[in-house]
């Protein structure tokens, strides 16, 4: 019953905030941080409180479980689970879902209780996706928790250059993820009748599901549907053109959600469907799939370096990231797929701390364009040596959680994959690079503009540090998130190496 | 032959009938807009309790089949008769000149609508598409001084009376090569092979009924229509005329295997997509709102007719819940259009400018509107995903991926006008003065059916189990 409760509080909260407009504009923000916090909370006890070990024989993998009947029709359950993986991300949720809440204390002025409905109804969509097991419920909440960041980019986002490009931008946003959804949609469908057709049984449950021998042509272009969904998400190269556009409209809130959690639901949507439900498929497609994580670090770097907006650049830097983790997850390597999620919790940190330090800069210069920055470190105190900070998180500096991250990927992947490796170390130089450009034309230099400007007050302060000692904490020690994962991770890579030999066994019963 | 019982299959269609005489002789003895709209209301509810009673009955009446199909049908019927009614009268009472005989035609057409979703005979499919397309010239044009309402009525009638003679000729056609004209006997008679003219007549009475339901390329008077149309009268059209039209297309594909010749299906394949991705695309960059919705009905419709297509049990019932979503999606939508141009002031609030900030005005009401909207586009928790997933699902079970392929594009184009249409409602008020709904309208009859069928929306879309069982129950009767 407390996964439901996880579920369910943002959703309250986010209605009661909505109507505690009319009892001024700090009731809505107060509710709001709240909220966040109880999650953040429930799900931080339930850390302390759980066994992560490997689940013997008989034993469920999910540290809780709940489920009901709900559409008996189709055989559709309301099936929600968590374990290790769930859990961080649910936490993890949760306190950027808090920052998400304070870093636009000041920056929403208006129509604050509607705001913060549509922040909260987003949060629990992420965290409905990241509990839920049944497919069409995971679905549900994939394209649910669209529509409030649709609004949240469109009617709160910055207009960047003259016309409405932020409703553009969000349009592109949701019709991008919304079509890729569909796509899993079908896919899902024809995994179900194909269960259909071979036992008779209707059922959208992943433990039934994950047993469906699934004929060859169609398996391919099944995992395809998945892959594409998650792709667009991630973003994977091809599939990127909403992601930069979405991040230079949205609000800072926006971009620290859309950054933070919303990129990672695809990440755990490949690690907990697409990869368990066809293994096979997915070993055949790693080489495909890594060349495209390449390609993404490659590209996402390059453009990073010519990006005038800082929030653009920051955006590029999220497809460079996230092609590290696309690499590690199709690797079939336990230590890659750990290092993924570490790389994860260690990105929703840095990139989260980069945006919200644009948005206090935004705050200030009322400009995110970095040719009228420069020089702003003798003008700002205590801000500069934050984004320093931050930036060396970002390009992977040891004693951060981005370097284990990253380490632990490459590491990983070598064993499997050489060249891939070699090529994406490339990246981390490029990492370097665009990580000091921003640096030097943000904030060495000539000054553009004379004059002091105010320093952070202690709420930005408050988030910065916090957010600073969790990225050194993780870097230094990041044994007990290895241990809360370890349990999800193996069976994973236990499945990809077993993929040519489950292979070999469905020839046989074929 | 026409015993007791059979008349009591009949009841719901001879309580409206009879309710039709009662509003026609009241208004001749006294005019008195409430009473009317009262007793219209009264004698539809009345149809609708007698309902169970039908359903009871076991032997049917001539020319006609009171089957599960047929009750589902009327229910419907009846209850989106219902709330036009309950919509109406606030509409009209800003209407200068005569206002009881819209309720009098309105009437009349559900007596026609009821007779179509229960027609076993081509005479009585024939005579009852009639009594419902009648009525609806008049209801179309019913505010005859404005000229765009006047075009509409016309420019209907014209192009149904055309479609109406492809019906007959295509009935015609089939009748002389079987010599039956009840469809158990068509289905009898056309077991053999079917040849070119057979085939001609089937063709022909497609293109009738398709024309009904504006499927590409029959689809041209769809938006004149729908703009020039008091919004009554159109969310008439949207619901009622276009549920048992396509209620009586699935019957007749159902019934007789004529329509189920491989050829036929290919033709209803290419129709299907094109009407899909047709309707979406004209609706791109449409600014007035009643036509961006016909062009949304016309790609809906295109959705259905993969359960054409695709034929069979399961296709009967995501008829029913599709239908049923579009439903209390379309009366949403519609709805939210009679409340901000009631009380009627000449033509209606369309423009999609009237709704810029409706939220920060009428908060509910724009509620309402996005309800429906997010519900048109099919996005999960409301009525429209439970339809989508059924079309979906009933695409990619019978393998037609073409088909899945145009919804998925459909849908992802429909996005971009949705969503326009979403935002608008919330962006910045302008600062001019604009039409609103009344104050009042949420303590209004309409206002509060209004916001009883946005809560159906959202109570499908969480918890669709129970109308899942409904319809369910009744295409295993079929």
């Amino acid at each position: 019953m407390i996964l439901v409760w996880l579920i369910l509080i943002p959703f309250l909260g986010g209605l009661l905030c909505w109507q505690a407009e009319r009892w001024g504009e700090q009731a809505p923000r107060w509710i709001a941080l709240a909220t966040m916090l109880f999650v953040l909370v429930i799900s931080v006890l339930l850390w302390l409180g759980g066994n992560f070990s490997l689940p013997g024989n008989g034993e469920s993998q999910w540290l809780l479980e709940w489920r009901v009947d709900w559409i008996p029709r189709f055989g559709i359950e309301i099936h929600l689970a968590l374990d290790g993986l769930s859990l961080i991300l649910v936490a993890l949720t949760g306190f950027l879902g808090a920052l998400a809440v304070l870093c636009s204390w000041h920056e929403i002025a208006h129509r604050v209780g509607f705001f913060h409905l549509n922040l909260l109804f987003i949060l629990g969509g992420v965290v409905g996706v990241f509990l839920a097991l049944d497919l069409f419920l995971f679905f549900l909440f994939w394209e649910m928790m669209l529509v409030p960041m649709y609004f949240l980019i469109a009617l709160w986002g910055h207009s960047g250059s003259p016309g409405q490009t932020r409703i553009r931008a969000a349009t592109r946003f949701f019709i991008y993820t919304q079509a890729s959804g569909l796509l899993m949609l079908v896919a899902i469908l024809a995994l179900v009748f194909v269960h259909y057709s071979n036992t008779g049984e209707l059922s959208f449950s992943y433990d039934v599901l994950r047993g469906t021998d699934v004929p060859e042509p169609l398996a391919f272009w099944l995992m395809l549907g998945f892959f594409i969904a998650f792709a667009v998400k991630l973003p994977v190269v091809p599939f990127h053109g909403w992601l930069p556009d979405a991040h230079a409209q949205a609000p800072t809130a926006g971009s620290v959600d859309l950054a933070g959690i919303l990129l990672k639901t695809a990440a755990y949507g490949m690690i907990r469907f697409a990869l368990p439900l066809f293994p096979e498929q997915s070993a055949a497609f790693a080489p495909v799939a890594m060349t495209l994580g390449l390609v993404g670090i490659i590209y996402g770097a390059v453009l990073a370096c010519g990006q005038q907006d800082i929030k653009r650049l920051i955006a590029y830097t999220s497809i460079s990231h996230m092609g590290f983790v696309l690499i590690a997850l199709y690797s079939g390597s336990e230590l890659a797929i750990q290092g993924a999620i570490i790389l994860m919790v260690a990105h929703a940190f840095s990139s989260a701390g980069l945006f919200i330090l644009s948005g206090q800069l935004y705050e200030r210069i009322h400009t995110r364009d970095m040719r009228t920055m420069g020089g702003l470190w003798s003008r700002i105190p205590v801000l500069p040596g934050f984004t320093l900070c931050f930036v060396a998180a970002s390009l992977g500096m040891p004693a951060t959680a981005n370097f284990v991250g990253e380490f632990m990927v490459l590491f990983g992947t070598f064993p499997s994959a050489p060249v891939v490796v070699v090529i994406a170390s490339v990246g981390l130089v490029l990492a370097a690079i665009y990580s000091l450009l921003l640096m030097q034309r943000v904030h060495y230099g000539p000054e553009y503009r004379p004059g002091p400007l105010k320093g952070p007050d202690a709420r930005e302060y408050g988030m910065m540090l916090t957010l600073l000692v969790l990225t050194i904490a993780v870097g230094l020690y990041p044994q007990p998130l290895l241990d809360t994962t370890a349990a999800v991770a193996a069976p994973v890579a236990e499945l990809f190496t077993d993929g040519a030999d489950l292979a070999a066994r469905a020839g046989e019963v074929n | 032959m026409l015993t007791l019982e059979s008349l009591i299959s009949l009841l719901p269609l001879i309580i409206v009938a009879t309710t039709a005489v009662v509003v026609m002789l009241s208004v001749a003895w006294q005019r008195h807009h409430a009473g009317t709209a009262m007793v219209s209301a009264g004698g539809l509810v009345l149809a609708l309790l007698s309902v169970p009673l039908a359903a009871g009955a076991l032997i049917s009446p001539p020319l006609m089949t009171v089957d599960g199909l047929a009750i589902m049908g009327s229910v419907l019927v009846l209850l989106c008769a219902l709330v036009t009614v309950a919509l109406s009268h606030h509409y009209l009472t800003g209407y200068i000149g005569p206002r009881e005989e819209f309720y009098l035609l309105l009437l009349c057409a559900v007596t026609g609508a009821l007779g179509l979703v229960a027609s076993d005979h081509l005479a009585t499919l024939f005579i009852s598409l009639e009594l419902l397309s009648m009525p609806l010239y008049g209801m179309l044009a019913y505010s005859f001084r404005a000229e765009r309402s006047l075009e509409a009525g016309i420019k209907y009638l014209v192009l149904s009376a055309a479609a109406t003679a492809f019906l007959l000729f295509g009935m015609a056609l089939i009748y002389a090569r079987t010599g039956r004209m009840d469809l158990a006997g068509l289905a009898a008679g056309l077991a053999a092979s079917p040849d070119a003219w057979t085939l001609a007549g089937a063709v022909l009475m497609v293109v009738g009924l398709g024309f009904k339901l504006s499927i590409v390329p029959f689809h041209l008077w769809t938006p004149d229509v729908y703009q020039g149309g008091p919004a009554p009268a159109t969310i008439f059209l949207a619901t009622v005329s276009k549920l048992a039209v396509f209620l009586v297309l699935l019957r007749l594909v159902m019934v007789a295997p004529i329509f189920d010749s491989e050829w036929l299906r290919t033709l209803f394949t290419l129709l299907a997509l094109i009407t899909m991705l047709g309707g979406n695309l004209l609706a791109l960059f449409q600014p007035n709102l009643k036509r961006l919705l016909g062009y949304s009905s016309i790609a809906h419709f295109g959705y259905l007719l993969v359960a054409i297509v695709v034929g069979g049990q399961l296709a009967v019932e995501a008829t029913g819940v599709y239908l049923i979503t579009y439903l209390v999606t379309t009366l949403a939508a519609f709805g939210v259009v009679t409340q901000v141009s009631s009380p009627f002031g000449g033509e209606d609030a369309a423009g999609l400018h009237h709704y810029r900030g409706l939220f920060w005005r009428r908060p509910w009401l724009a509620a309402v509107m996005t309800v429906s909207f997010l519900s048109l586009a099919g996005i999960p928790l409301t009525a429209g995903f439970i339809g989508k997933f059924y079309v979906i699902a009933l695409g990619v079970a019978d393998a037609r991926w073409w088909l899945v392929g145009g919804v998925v594009a459909g849908s992802a184009i429909g996005l971009f006008y949705y969503l326009r249409v979403m935002v608008t409602l919330y962006m910045p008020e302008p600062g001019m003065r604009r039409r609103d709904a009344t104050e009042d309208w949420g303590s209004r009859v309409g206002g509060l059916t209004l916001i009883v069928v946005a809560v159906l929306i959202l109570v499908i879309g969480v918890y669709p189990a129970p109308v899942i069982d409904w319809v369910v129950g009744f295409s295993g009767v079929l």
